[in-house]
């Protein structure tokens, strides 16, 4: 009866489980609910596929999915019939066993790093809590259950999905670092569950008996539900800030302790963990069509033999050499069909499949391993995640990339600013950066000097996140260890990304005005009277406390605890004294604002410049000075902290506040720690933050002034919004902000409010509400935030630089050259876009910009046609134009098309599809601004299918993921912006500039490779495959073979197995730096296409000619003699495995030594093989048995006689044309072997010249020595 | 700087072959390269082709037809398969002396030696002397294998189907005939004799046959095959192993003998010959031919015409293709570079 209760009790579980997951302590005394917590998965993870009892079956029926695999099967099952049989039987299965313990122990191997990561993670260990011991004990993560309590420190990984349940912190929060989720480095701030008794006191997992209940495993990173029922029966939900990840990091934070509700593969880190990409070629997809070719040749010779035999046994009246005569020639010649596929099964080259992932391994490799595709500062070289595409690279017609972080650096470094209608241009800034771009460029890779801060860093900070190790990373990418490797690699350079401070150069200017502030000279009262009013004056100081504070960036040193406040320098200047002046400050604006606009702010920046220098020129330069002293010292005791910001422009402001002697140093709940000049350390009591979101495209932060004490609103955020709200919108700052935007600078406004005291009850009330509501707390927040950020003062704006890569416009002009179209989709404004279009080349002074932006789809209609027009009688212009324009500039004009996001989603309506394309068709590029995510992969898309193009989509950030994905080739930027593009790419690069290497020198090269290593596949089987063909013809179609059938396997499986591989990895048609040099190859390769059918029949064609040469020669040479079947097959395989190998010799490009190992071992293992077989093999190998049979022929020197006839003459064809193509198309490698040629000789030439005309000798001797060997010398006497 | 180096354990070998910039030779097939090519292989080639094709005008061969389709042939009579124990001599004349030493075939036309299942249709074992497989033969020799449930031995269609016509050769010297000695030792494949033939280690060697019986085909059981040589027989028979060697394609010749000994040691003098033939094997069946061929061999084997023509047309194609190259090459490559 217990039995069956506990069943049913096991069985409701099993349906709770099926809705909800109830969550309680492990320890816990309910029987049923421990039971139910037993049903869940433990922690521990296992990511192999197989175990060793279940390899062989699982891994045999894996294979078997394979459409080749179960050919070589067939084949073999087949030779196990007795009226079909062609070869011994135990023979036949020789290839299917062979590839598929090839493919096995790959698998065996993938899957054994796959188990030791498994086995380094599940031995991890971490504090569970035990409550027979009543502490928290070491256990390994496997041994972690659902219920346990466990305690973490900090810079430790998170074992499972745990729910928040006590933080050191005394806010409750946690800071953890999701990058081995999602590659974002930013720190992400999780809350402990309301409701339990907070901070302070120690948590004790004794006292907890709440019950959670939540929702059952998912995959959503950013989604969980649930709540937690106290034991009060008070109810609480739960959100996914609650939530802590398996394989985050926790930062900041000491401890935290939590319950885990997910363990092991349930995790959502687990769940979200993808196999490796797998995307198949073109060229694959180009060869199995030739493989259905190849099978149709195959079933023809079956057939012709099947009738054949039919015939011939028809014929045959009863002959002492009859076997037996009871079956029909029509069932005779249906078994012999079968016969003859087993015979020539090698013609379907399915060890080709195995061969070409080989290649594609081989060439992955050196693609790695490219020096030029390094990135010194990163220490990061390509990764190649995708393995089998390699030969796309050398396809590609069209390139979509993304704007910031792809092509420029997505570096934010502060440029300038305007603050109170005043434009701060920060020359010197400007000098600077540009200065160290370049420095970069030339040291290429050893560490600038300037750098040099930055790495120290970067060093320390690694010092202090000791266990930033690449462990944890396993959790999430276990797939291999290889990929494990690359993302390694990939996080540790990532902490260099927010050390922008050194490159900020304060504006002297604005230094000295905020010098004003903190020198002691200035009488308060004479403020409005000097020629920096007081009002600009508090206007600069609220602009920079505002960069310094309206934020989210957390602030760690390693030297100190981030919770302990360093002590507070004595400020210079009485605190009084400023209290004072910001308490009229803090009045001021409104009233100026309201009343007029002091008239000096129209003045340029120059003459006020001019002006204050001519007033106060010894102050001013003494308090630069002095300043700049200060912030030397600032910046040794400072260079400590680091700042984690979210986003990078975030990071750069406070970096440019620092900059200004305006430092954070210190982040609490409650307060911020900020220096400022003059003033020293000062707490700021922080009130609120109402954090960035996408909507309200801002963020504010409510604090309680320092100074005056006034609650202040700072919010921070895009020009378009805050233009709006803010009350008195300048004109003057308008026009820094369209001039920020047309020099390519991302814009931020900063405003200010102060809120009456009334005003900002009402709202904290409100505010209060919000935050405690649990159903639709966000839309209350969000309407919470609008009501405060209303009625804004405008304090200024900011210009950040996002840098453009090294050499973008170079490697887009390289890329245009090789006949590829460069769109760039961004979502950045329709200025900045351009601007950067400018400045990487892709715009040309004289190219035609055609702008469309709409509003109706109408509109859009009418445009495209409009536009397309005007392209049609542009081009007639230009036509003749571009004659002139190319030899004036040297570059063609063209159209490029501007199409904003909204215009472009009319474009891509199904309507207009086609007219958008054709628009396209006609113009150099395009440029997409204002674009989404979703609308980057539907253009990518729409090329793709509707042109039937090679697309490659490149991008780095998170809004590039669906682009990537969608493009033929998908390259990730490994920069910023966290590594899902990275994640979702085929290729990962650290900069735009190695696309050009990637492409034109490794794109070309896979793709000639292996082209050619296919024609050459084919070739060699068709080649060997139809001397058996002829042979049937002299022995009745009976699928008798000349050759012992272990050579005739091996033939294809091991002599001839290796060069083709080694042809399809090494061979190089044109040498890297002329492929650089002349981008149009890869275009040219690309037109007049290596694998095209009429290549793949001409092979075939020749295949055809040199297996009839190969046979015959043979045959007319021992017609009629004494010779026996194998002693005849003997000469003919011998040569027939020499022409292959010299075909490959011919066809090959260049030769390594590699090479002629490789082919020299290929040769040396046939003749080894056999001539020991035939001098061991005494009764094997039954109808074939070789014995004597090769020392007898090489022994003789008919063989030799033979074999060099049937070569040469097999070759001579393929030589012969070979050698005038050369000579009538003289390949890129030999025009630009004779350039070099001909420079070299242009001083020997005019030194020819001049002793010809000196001395009448002997031209036409030099002519007719020199005529065939040296053109370079016929070419000076001609 | 230390620090440095570490951070950069990423960083790829710097080697000439992970780099690709192993030093290759580029096999630049240009007309340069080409043309002395062709002339030197086109030279090379005429040389051989001359050798080849003078050497083989000097092999003489005689072949004589002995099927006896013809009614007017001796052997006519022979040629009716139900006549059995058959004789029946063919006459021919030999102008000049046909230098020794002189070989003598027999050959088979349209005989499908070849034949898969006929080729597999055989006990490797059986012949390599395993009295295991003397009572119990391989299925391979089916329907060989057994005849009324005895064991063949040898077993198999390829013995079974043994050439079985035997000859002798006189000269007719002053109207009496003097007979040729016939060399039979030899003639097979040393490793055939001495390696994967074997008979069983049964002395007399009748008794390993014991329990079996001969081919159905033939007329005495394989310890008989030479009766006038005791160390002749089983499957080390030289006529026997001549035949087990497969011909490779269906008009062949095998070996029958060799004319070294005597007054014949220099080869077969002028005069009028006279073949007697026990005529046994049934070719007509299958249209097949039956012949002798009388021939000497050479360095490069028996006489083959076609390897020294072939040798000398490729030769000359070679030098005219060279001729070709470089006009082509004169006339595209001279005025570009102008």
């Amino acid at each position: 009866m217990y039995s069956f209760e506990r069943l049913f009790r096991l069985h409701s579980g099993k349906e709770h489980l099926q809705k909800k997951r109830i969550v309680v302590p492990h320890s816990t005394e309910d029987e049923e609910l421990s039971e139910l917590l037993k049903l869940y998965k433990g922690n521990k993870i296992r990511t192999t596929k197989y175990s060793l009892l279940s390899f062989l079956p699982k891994n045999l029926f894996e294979q078997l999915h394979r459409f080749a695999n179960v050919y070589f099967i067939f084949l073999a099952a087949l030779n196990f019939v007795p009226v079909v049989e062609a070869f011994q039987p135990e023979i036949s299965v020789i290839p299917i066993i062979l590839v598929l313990s090839v493919t096995a122990v790959k698998d065996i191997w993938e899957d054994y790093c796959r188990f030791k990561v498994d086995h380094l993670i599940n031995r991890l260990l971490c504090h569970v809590y035990c409550s027979t011991q009543k502490t928290y004990v070491d256990k390994c993560w496997m041994d972690v259950r659902v219920g346990d309590f466990v305690r973490l420190s900090c810079n430790e990984i998170i074992p499972a999905d745990m729910l928040l349940l006590y933080s050191s912190d005394p806010r409750g929060v946690c800071y953890i670092e999701t990058a081995n989720l999602d590659g974002e480095t930013n720190l992400k701030q999780r809350e402990v569950v309301s409701g339990l008794p907070l901070q302070g006191v120690e948590f004790t997992p004794e006292s907890f008996c709440s019950r959670i209940e939540c929702e059952n495993p998912k995959n959503d990173l950013s989604r969980f539900r649930g709540y937690i029922e106290h034991s009060s029966g008070v109810r609480i939900g739960l959100q996914s800030s609650n939530l802590l990840l398996r394989s985050c990091t926790i930062r900041n934070t000491e401890t935290v302790i939590g319950i885990v509700v997910y363990a092991g593969h349930e995790t959502k880190a687990m769940m979200n963990n993808s196999g490796p990409r797998y995307k198949r070629s073109q060229l694959e997809k180009r060869l199995n069509m030739d493989i259905l070719w190849c099978v149709v040749l195959l079933i023809i010779m079956c057939l012709s033999a099947a009738i054949g035999h039919g015939l011939w046994l028809k014929n045959l009246k009863d002959p002492v050499f009859q076997v037996d005569d009871e079956t029909s020639p029509a069932l005779a010649g249906f078994y012999v069909f079968w016969t003859m596929i087993i015979v020539l099964q090698v013609l379907i080259p399915i060890s080709l499949y195995v061969s070409i992932e080989v290649v594609k391994l081989g060439q992955i490799y050196f693609i790695h391993n490219d020096l030029a595709l390094y990135n010194e500062q990163l220490d990061s070289r390509i990764q190649c995640r995708a393995l089998n595409i390699t030969e796309d690279l050398g396809q590609i017609q069209y390139l979509f990339s993304d704007k910031t972080g792809t092509l420029t650096e997505n570096k934010m470094v502060f440029r300038r600013c305007s603050i109170y209608g005043v434009e701060y241009p920060h020359e010197e800034n400007g000098r600077r950066l540009e200065v160290y771009e370049a420095e970069k460029n030339e040291a290429a890779g050893q560490s600038v000097t300037l750098k040099s801060g930055c790495s120290g860093k970067s060093l320390s900070y690694r010092s202090l996140s000791c266990n930033r190790s690449s462990v944890s990373l396993h959790t999430l990418t276990a797939e291999s260890a290889e990929e494990d490797d690359q993302v390694s690699s990939h996080v540790q350079p990532r902490t260099n990304a927010f050390c922008s401070r050194m490159e900020v150069v304060p504006d002297p200017q604005l230094v000295r005005k905020l010098k004003l502030l903190c020198s002691p000279v200035v009488h308060l009262s004479d403020c409005s009277s000097g020629n920096t009013s007081t009002l600009e004056l508090s206007y600069i100081t609220d602009f920079f406390l505002a960069l310094a504070i309206c934020n989210t960036v957390v602030v760690s040193s390693p030297s100190q605890s981030p919770h302990e406040a360093s002590e507070i320098r004595t400020p210079l200047k009485s605190l009084e004294e400023i209290k004072q002046m910001f308490q009229r400050f803090s009045f001021s604006p409104f009233s100026a604002l309201t009343s007029h606009s002091p008239p000096q702010i129209e003045d340029s920046p120059q003459s006020r410049a001019s002006r204050d220098t001519k007033t106060n020129p010894d102050m001013a330069g003494q308090g630069v000075e002095n300043l700049n002293r200060e912030m030397d010292s600032d910046g040794d005791t400072h260079s400590e902290l680091l700042y984690e910001a979210e986003s990078p422009d975030e990071a750069a402001l406070v970096h440019a506040a620092q900059a200004y002697c305006c430092t954070l140093r210190c982040r609490t709940a409650e307060s911020l720690l900020v220096d400022l000049p003059g003033l020293g350390s000062l707490a700021v009591p922080l009130l609120h933050i109402l954090p960035f979101d996408s909507n309200r495209k801002r963020m504010s932060v409510v604090v309680r002034h320092p100074l005056t004490g006034q609650v202040v609103v700072y919010t921070k955020g895009a020009d378009s919004v805050i233009m709006d709200l803010a009350e008195t919108p300048k004109e003057q700052t308008q026009k820094h902000l369209d001039s920020y935007a047309r020099e390519g600078l991302r814009t931020l406004c900063i405003a200010k409010k102060v809120p009456l005291l009334e005003e900002y009850d009402v709202w904290l009330k409100d505010q209060l509400l919000a935050e405690s509501s649990i159903e639709n707390r966000e839309e209350l927040l969000l309407a919470s935030a609008e009501r405060l950020e209303t009625n804004l003062t405008l304090l200024g704006t900011t210009g950040i630089v996002d840098r453009l890569q090294e050499e973008v416009p170079e490697t887009i002009e390289t890329l245009q050259r090789a006949g590829i179209k460069v769109w760039v989709l961004t979502g950045d404004k329709q200025e900045t876009a351009i601007n950067i279009a400018y400045a990487c080349k892709l715009l040309h002074a004289n190219d035609q910009l055609l702008t469309a932006n709409c509003g109706s789809k109408n509109a859009c209609a009418a445009l495209l046609e409009e536009l397309k027009l005007e392209v049609q009688c542009g081009e007639g212009s230009m036509t003749d134009l571009t004659a002139r324009v190319e030899s004036s500039s040297g570059s063609v004009a063209g159209f490029i098309l501007v199409i904003d996001g909204r215009t472009l989603n009319w474009a891509l309506q199904e309507e207009l599809k086609s007219n958008f394309l054709e628009l396209t068709c006609r113009c150099k590029a395009v440029i997409c601004c204002r674009s989404t995510p979703l609308q980057k992969s539907q253009v990518v898309q729409l090329i793709r299918d509707q042109l039937g193009v090679m697309t490659l989509a490149v991008g780095d950030g998170a809004n590039d993921v669906s682009m990537i994905q969608v493009a033929d080739v998908g390259i990730g930027i490994s920069g910023q912006e966290g590594m899902q593009a990275v994640m979702s790419s085929d290729f990962a690069i650290s900069r735009f500039k190695h696309l050009s290497k990637l492409l034109l020198v490794h794109g070309h090269w896979c793709y000639s490779r292996l082209a050619n290593m296919i024609l050459y596949f084919i070739y060699k089987n068709v080649m060997y495959v139809n001397l058996l063909f002829w042979y049937q013809f002299f022995c009745g179609f009976s699928g008798s073979v000349m050759t012992n059938s272990w050579v005739l396997i091996f033939f294809n499986l091991i002599f001839t197995s290796i060069p083709p591989l080694i042809y399809g990895i090494l061979d190089q048609d044109t040498p890297a730096d002329t492929l650089m040099e002349q981008p149009e190859l890869y275009q040219a390769a690309h037109t007049s296409k290596v694998y095209v059918p009429n290549m793949f029949w001409i092979t075939v064609l020749d295949a055809f000619y040199q297996s009839l040469v190969c046979f015959f020669v043979p045959y007319f040479a021992f017609a009629g003699s004494d010779v026996g079947e194998l002693s005849f097959g003997s000469p003919i395989n011998t040569s027939a495995l020499l022409i292959i190998l010299l075909h490959q010799v011919i066809e090959s490009k260049t030769l390594t030594w590699i090479h002629i190992l490789v082919l020299v071992l290929s040769g040396g293992s046939y003749f080894g093989f056999v001539l020991l077989f035939s001098v061991l093999c005494v009764t094997c190998s039954p109808p074939t048995n070789p014995l004597g049979v090769e020392t007898l022929q090489m022994s003789q020197p008919l063989f030799y006689i033979i074999c060099i006839l049937t070569i040469v003459m097999a070759l001579l064809p393929r030589l012969l044309l070979r050698a005038l193509h050369n000579t009538l198309h003289p390949s890129a490698v030999l025009k630009s072997d004779q350039m070099d040629r001909m420079n070299a000789g242009k001083y020997s030439r005019r030194m020819l010249c001049w002793t010809r005309s000196h001395s009448r000798g002997n031209r036409l001797s030099v002519c007719a020595d020199n005529a065939g060997l040296e053109p370079s010398v016929a070419e000076v006497v001609s | 700087m230390v620090k440095q180096e570490q951070e950069l354990d990423n960083r790829p070998d710097n080697t000439a072959f992970t780099q690709q910039r192993l030093p290759a030779w580029q096999p630049m097939l240009s007309a340069g390269i080409v043309i002395p090519g062709f002339v030197l292989i086109g030279l090379a080639f005429i040389g051989i082709g001359i050798a080849l094709f003078v050497t083989s005008r000097s092999i003489q061969v005689l072949e004589i037809d002995y099927t006896g389709v013809a009614q007017d042939s001796p052997c006519y009579r022979c040629s009716d398969p139900d006549t059995k124990d058959c004789m029946c001599s063919m006459d021919f004349s030999i102008d000049t002396l046909f230098k020794g030493p002189v070989f003598f075939y027999y050959g088979l036309t349209n005989y499908f030696q070849n034949y898969r299942r006929y080729g597999a249709s055989k006990d490797a074992n059986q012949l390599s002397g395993d009295l295991k497989y003397f009572t119990n033969p391989s299925s391979d020799c089916s329907p060989y294998q057994y005849d009324n449930d005895k064991p063949i031995v040898p077993c198999g269609s390829i013995a079974n189907s043994m050439f079985n016509d035997t000859f002798k050769l006189y000269q007719i010297v002053n109207g009496t005939r003097k007979q040729v000695p016939l060399d039979g030792k030899g003639i097979a494949w040393w490793t055939d004799y001495n390696v994967k033939y074997r008979n069983p280690s049964v002395t007399p060697l009748e008794n390993a046959f014991n329990g079996t019986v001969k081919p159905v085909f033939w007329s005495r059981p394989a310890y008989k095959l030479d009766p006038t040589d005791p160390a002749n027989n089983g499957f080390i028979n030289q006529d026997f192993l001549v035949w087990m060697r497969r011909a490779a394609l269906p008009n062949f010749r095998k070996l029958y003998r060799r004319i070294t000994e005597g007054d014949y040691a220099e080869g077969l003098p002028a005069g009028n010959y006279t073949l007697e033939i026990a005529y046994n094997y049934p070719v007509l069946s299958f249209d097949g031919e039956k012949k002798v061929v009388f021939s000497n061999v050479s360095w490069m084997g028996g006489k083959n015409e076609f390897l020294g023509i072939a040798y000398l047309v490729i030769g000359s194609l070679c030098i005219v293709m060279s001729i070709v190259m470089l006009i082509v090459y004169a006339k595209f490559k001279f005025p570009e570079e102008d």
